[in-house]
């Protein structure tokens, strides 16, 4: 499961800028301390309100090749959590299979609890809750996806920008970015969505007009520091074309932010949309988890005792975001030095006696010799 | 006062351990200043923080013994350590910006040490922290001032003086002056000479500036790659520096009196400390040195009275004015 | 001083920007707006409804002039009259809900904020330990759930089940509102479960994000320094690390309280709980749409004048800042 237990990581094998030296945190390293300025902080997050609070000098961009991507499909977290998405995935697109027949159909008598011929029971109407279930990831997670590449677009986009141009442009783009991180997401979302034409697309484009400003930030943040690399600012006096640095030098090296905040915005996506469906906001007579949670409150599966209406869809939008911020976990871990440096510490002193001494002086560990 | 024996410093890693310190000995008297030069990455640093064992996990110190004054410092348990650290050594840290903390008025910094060992009360303690800055020339008002409202040179006075703050037998300087600039650098020490002289303690003086640390140091020990090379009497070292690798860091400063020199450096890189040559790590940048000396590691010796050098008897690149003495001791015993 | 300064004007820009998004939005529904809005207050006699037209700038006077009578009228807190609670004005209507949220927001927001920074404070400095090993993704797991989910489990579970909890309402229905004893009893016996709930959904954030920070600090000198100083654990973790470790948590503070209110709202739904929430989705569904821009209004100015008050508090914490 470690990388440690292979003899020969990838990483020795091809060497990097990053990898050649060992993360110590020696109170002689050069480096540690030059690249520490004071304490101006980066905030990047999910817009469903998990944050992630990081010194802005952490990570130090450095030229990535993909290595982390290789690391990253070794971490047992990344794993986790691929696993998780893939299989509901597959639920979605085997859906006819999985539950053949309509989920909007009325099978039985309403409320029956979880049995051997409907697996999660029957709604207050009396349709089936595992066809609702599995159909129902259906919708959520195209919704998910979609809404996920175009946040992940736009942001980039306007980030890069900010990041690469700026002057004026950059106020006027962070200056906006701000506008919208400041404002109240979902009231906003609701009234949207109230006001116009309802629909799935609607609902798409909603959710990314209220959803781009987080990773415009932090898109912002890493090309102005990637800006000042070496190997931008030769390109830039060897006069290459603004842009072709910004697609061929700048963004190779964000690959894993861009990553990561496509990750952040599926998972604020497929929460904020059940959200919406759950108000009765977009199309109710659609099948998705939302709508599912909708006609369950609607039906009063709270006050009939009805668990099995609600839970099961509730389960799997807390399981794709679960597996999702697993993946992102994993690649911060990949990805941002500290934290690397951190899981090696950890497994380097995995076993040690001294690790479980309460003790924070210099441990003295004498080696029989 | 200070005793050292063959003190050993890893760091951990997942390719094995790294030897920052390896087996270094010295001892440091009372009133005495001890200058410990090298190149950085050389372990100066390490030593320092290890002689407070201030430094963590992933570093461990893995063997050797450190004694002050008859105390044996490596033994120490917790609670005896805080009460050790300070009131015995206290330590000027390199950067004085990112050794203040940034939201804690410099008062309250130079009290706190005075409440926590001398369990003064805090109005005592803030009154004795205005005659702590009146002693490195500070204004008593600044007191009340935030680090970032100091200048370079003001926040490494008012780092020296919690560092007097217990006026603790030794004090260990960790490239007091290096982010200063040369004036301000000259103002310090000058004064830090001056309280010395008034206060009597003993320094552990450590930088990578020759000229400064010649001038200032009663004896220096030259360290490279985690081991001491060579160590003697400060004018000694400089005029008659024995080991290739004290040349060089010799060579590669202009000297500040005297006839002009031409500078050389050193050639080569400091070794990776992960894979440390064998034998003599200096070896592959050494210009004297014979392919034969790869099998065993050359150990500090007594040269000269008073002046102990690393090098391998017999091989005929070192030229050793004098004979060379049975080594008896380690070099702290000399004292 | 400066900096308070700036951070005002860009919440100024920021309720400015708000108000022309509440005025265009109306006029991007499809076919006619002011039919559409005007149509669905049926109740309204001629004058009512002319009082609404005139609140919302629906009139046939070019756009620019709309918007002007608008933006006049929404800095006065003026949005007409709340076709579901007619006939009572718009604002009147909010403000019953204004200071519920305030309470519920409040609490849950302070409670979490403080038990997760003290998770991650304690984590970070026994890294390795027990609070570091299984609290943070026992709770990364338990912020995976959409606040609302975790809010139907819990009225279900330790409301209408084990009935440990009141069910819906801020306060017992039989009792009226007044300075006593049963009153106080019953508001904080009907919070305490949508509070909990919504503590439980932000916690993880906090403990993650504090011990980051906590860890990152720990590694700077002026750490290393105090140890050397020999000063005790506890003031060199709360003075020294956690002193300046608060300092991006406040920002962040800031930051998230718009999140956080956005997974309240829900919650005010599945409890019943009368603040803006509530009456949002209530507006949304019975398509009162003066009380909906009003709302979103009211809402917006909540959450910038918190992150002003943060602002203020982080000049308070951070000298550097301070003197900026």
């Amino acid at each position: 499961m470690d990388t440690h237990n292979n003899p020969a990581p990838i990483e020795q094998q091809t060497p990097s800028p990053e990898t050649v030296d060992i993360a110590i945190p020696s109170p002689e390293g050069s480096t540690g301390l030059s690249s520490r300025q004071e304490l101006p902080v980066e905030v990047e997050g999910t817009p469903a309100g998990q944050i992630v609070v990081t010194p802005a000098t952490l990570p130090v961009p450095t030229r990535q090749r993909l290595i982390w991507l290789r690391t990253l499909l070794k971490n047992p977290k990344a794993l986790v959590g691929i696993a998780i998405v893939s299989i509901f995935i597959l639920v979605a697109v085997f859906a006819p299979v999985i539950a053949p027949g309509d989920p909007t159909e009325f099978v039985d008598s309403p409320n029956l609890p979880p049995s051997a011929t409907h697996l999660f029971g029957t709604e207050g109407q009396g349709k089936d809750v595992f066809r609702q279930t599995v159909w129902g990831a259906r919708t959520s997670l195209f919704i998910g996806f979609v809404t996920g590449l175009i946040i992940t677009v736009v942001s980039t986009i306007i980030g890069m920008s900010a990041g690469y141009f700026r002057g004026r442009i950059d106020d006027v783009l962070t200056l906006l970015t701000n506008l919208f991180l400041v404002m109240p997401g979902l009231p906003l979302l609701i009234i949207l969505s109230a006001f116009l034409a309802p629909g799935t697309g609607t609902i798409i484009g909603a959710l990314a007009f209220t959803g781009w400003a987080f990773g415009a930030r932090v898109k912002r943040a890493q090309t102005l520091s990637l800006r000042e690399k070496d190997f931008v600012a030769g390109a830039r006096v060897g006069g290459e074309s603004s842009f072709k640095i910004i697609f061929s030098e700048i963004m190779p090296n964000m690959i894993s932010i861009i990553m990561g905040s496509f990750i952040s915005a599926t998972t604020y996506a497929i929460s904020a949309s059940t959200a919406l469906a759950f108000i009765g906001l977009g199309n109710v007579s659609e099948v998705n988890w939302g709508t599912n949670l909708y006609w369950s409150q609607n039906n009063g599966a709270i006050l009939q005792g009805a668990w099995w209406t609600f839970v099961p869809s509730g389960l799997c939008v807390a399981l794709v975001a679960f597996g999702l911020s697993f993946i992102n976990y994993a690649l911060d871990e990949v990805t941002n030095p500290r934290l690397r440096a951190e899981k090696e510490l950890n497994n380097v002193l995995k076993g040690k006696n001294f690790r479980k001494t309460r003790t924070r002086a210099t441990p003295v560990y004498r080696q029989p010799r | 006062m200070l005793e050292v024996r063959d003190l050993r410093v890893e760091y951990l890693s997942q390719k094995g351990p790294v030897r920052a310190v390896d087996g270094v000995s010295f001892s440091i008297a009372p009133g005495e200043v001890l200058g410990l030069a090298g190149e950085s990455g050389s372990g100066k640093s390490t030593i320092a923080h290890a002689l407070l064992r201030v430094l963590r996990p992933p570093a461990i110190i893995t063997g050797g013994e450190v004694y002050f004054k008859g105390k044996d410092v490596l033994a120490l348990a917790e609670h005896e350590l805080e009460d050790f650290r300070w009131q015995d050594i206290s330590m000027v840290f390199q950067s004085a910006m990112n050794s203040l903390n940034p939201v804690m008025r410099i008062g309250d910094q130079i009290a706190d040490v005075l409440v926590r060992h001398k369990k003064l009360s805090k109005r005592a303690a803030w009154q004795r922290a205005g005659e702590l800055l009146d002693v490195v020339n500070i204004d008593k008002k600044r007191l009340d001032a935030y680090p970032h409202e100091l200048s370079g040179g003001m926040r490494q006075r008012a780092v020296i003086a919690i560092a007097l703050a217990l006026e603790p037998p030794l004090m260990i300087m960790d490239e007091p002056t290096t982010a200063l600039d040369v004036v301000v650098q000259k103002e310090i020490m000058q004064q830090i000479e001056e309280l010395k002289e008034k206060m009597r303690f003993s320094i552990l003086f450590i930088t990578h500036d020759m000229s400064l640390m010649v001038e200032f140091s009663n004896r220096i020990a030259i360290m490279y790659a985690g081991e001491i090379v060579e160590l003697a009497g400060a004018r000694e070292v400089f005029e008659n520096p024995l080991h290739p690798y004290t040349k060089g860091l010799i060579n590669s400063f202009p000297p500040l009196t005297g006839p002009k020199r031409k500078m050389t450096g050193i050639p080569g890189a400091p070794p990776n400390m992960a894979e440390p040559p064998k034998g003599c790590r200096f070896h592959p940048r050494c210009t004297m040195c014979q392919p034969v000396e790869g099998e065993r590691r050359p150990k500090l010796q007594e040269v000269l009275p008073g002046h102990w050098l690393a090098y391998h008897e017999g091989i005929p690149g070192v030229n050793v004015k004098g004979q060379a003495v049975k080594n008896l001791n380690p070099p702290g015993l000399v004292f | 001083m400066r900096y308070i300064l700036r951070r005002l004007g860009f919440y100024l820009i920021a309720f400015w920007a708000a108000i022309t998004l509440d005025f265009f939005l109306p006029r991007l529904l499809p076919g006619d707006p002011a039919a559409t809005i005007v149509g669905s207050g049926g109740q309204l006699d001629p004058q009512q409804l002319q009082a609404v037209k005139e609140a919302l700038g629906l009139s046939d006077q070019p756009l620019i002039l709309q918007y002007f009578t608008f933006l006049t009228h929404a800095i006065r807190g003026d949005f007409g009259i709340s076709y579901s609670n007619f006939p009572a004005p718009v604002f009147s209507v909010i403000l019953t809900g204004l200071w519920w949220t305030l309470l519920l927001g409040g609490c849950s927001v302070i409670f979490s904020f403080l038990i997760g920074n003290l998770i991650g404070i304690f984590g970070s400095w026994r890294r390795g330990g027990a609070v570091d090993s299984f609290v943070p993704p026992l709770l990364v797991l338990v912020g995976a759930f959409p606040p609302f989910f975790l809010g139907l489990c819990a009225l279900y579970l330790l409301g209408f089940q084990l009935r440990w909890f009141p069910t819906r309402h801020a306060y017992e229905d039989t009792l009226t509102p007044g300075f006593d004893l049963a009153f106080f009893g019953s508001v904080i016996q009907h919070m305490l479960l949508p509070s909990l709930v919504l503590v439980l959904a932000h916690l993880g954030g906090w403990a993650l994000g504090m011990r980051n920070t906590m860890v990152g600090i720990l590694a700077e000198d002026y750490i290393t320094m105090a140890e050397a100083k020999g000063l005790t654990q506890n003031r060199i973790m709360y003075r020294y690390a956690a002193r300046n470790a608060m300092l991006p948590s406040i920002t962040a503070f800031g930051i998230t309280l718009g999140f956080v209110l956005s997974g309240q709202l829900l919650i005010e739904q599945i409890f019943s709980y009368p603040g803006l929430g509530f009456l949002l989705i209530s507006a949304v569904q019975k398509l009162d749409y003066p009380l909906m821009q009003g709302l979103f209004l009211m809402i917006t100015l909540a959450v910038l004048v918190a992150n002003f008050i943060v602002d203020i508090i982080y000049t308070r914490l951070d000298p550097r800042v301070r003197a900026g």
